[in-house]
């Protein structure tokens, strides 16, 4: 994102914490909320909110812990999900829908079923992933608002 | 279908949102214990049946504006999602019927799945 545009937006960040299943969306619930609060159209906002919420839940899952952090601006909203690592061993298999790394416990509350990068790629506009095994995951996703 | 006669048929105890039954319709129903399938396919007024009460499935339907939500299995979850769910004004029902069961039912009632790609 270029540098202007970021000067001229609204700024949200959030520290997400491994493991911890019982405040696991809240971010993604606040998010959701000043969307709402600044008047976007629905259909955005529910794009926005899978895709936070996913990241989200990624971070808790898989990762030693990381942040969120939203750009909203007048013509997108920017989601930028970084974590402590460990990394995604191999990207182009993440991606497909069905591969799963989860474990039986987080399977039990109704994920790891391999789907969440493959919906946060479909409900973005842009989709950019960076990873390697031992380092940190970024993603970074764009949806538009006009 | 309207809230009052999905716990009718169903038989379900309303455990949160007694106020809302008579204010929301759904249009189509999804049943599902997967909560990254839910994220992936609703669209619209639709009533989501699960066996799962945890906390993710009050996030998940507050995610993707779903208003109510049935527990299946006789299954009831704890008071902390309760209110997770009453702060977002999500409509809690328990059913004894396993999901299979219940999904049939409202089915056979006229309440129709949502339409997916490629499906129904």
């Amino acid at each position: 994102m270029e540098n202007e545009q970021i000067k001229n937006s609204i700024k949200l960040e959030y520290e997400v914490i491994k493991d911890d299943f019982s405040r696991a969306g809240e971010a993604s619930s606040n998010i959701k909320k000043v969307l709402r609060q600044l008047g976007i159209d629905s259909k955005i906002i529910k794009k926005a909110a899978i895709v936070t919420y996913e990241a989200e839940m990624n971070i808790v899952i898989h990762s030693a812990g990381g942040k969120i952090t939203v750009f909203i601006s007048p013509d997108s909203i920017q989601i930028i999900a970084k974590d402590k690592g460990p990394g995604i061993k191999n990207i182009d298999r993440a991606m497909e829908e069905g591969y799963s790394t989860a474990s039986n416990r987080v399977r039990e509350l109704g994920f790891g079923a391999g789907m969440g990068l493959p919906n946060m790629k479909r409900y973005s506009d842009e989709f950019y992933i960076q990873s390697k095994e031992g380092e940190s995951t970024i993603l970074k996703m764009k949806i538009y608002i006009n | 279908m309207k809230i009052n006669e999905i716990m009718s048929i169903l038989e379900a105890e309303c455990l949160t949102g007694e106020h809302l039954l008579d204010d929301i319709k759904v249009e189509a129903a999804f049943g599902c214990d997967l909560m990254s399938d839910v994220l992936a396919f609703i669209n619209g007024k639709t009533l989501l049946l699960t066996g799962l009460i945890n906390p993710q499935v009050i996030r998940t339907a507050e995610m993707v504006d779903i208003n109510v939500i049935v527990f299946v299995r006789g299954k009831k979850p704890d008071k902390e999602v309760i209110e997770l769910a009453k702060k977002n004004n999500i409509i809690l029902l328990s059913t004894n019927h396993i999901l299979y069961t219940a999904c049939g039912i409202l089915y056979n009632n006229g309440l129709k799945g949502i339409p997916i790609r490629g499906g129904e």
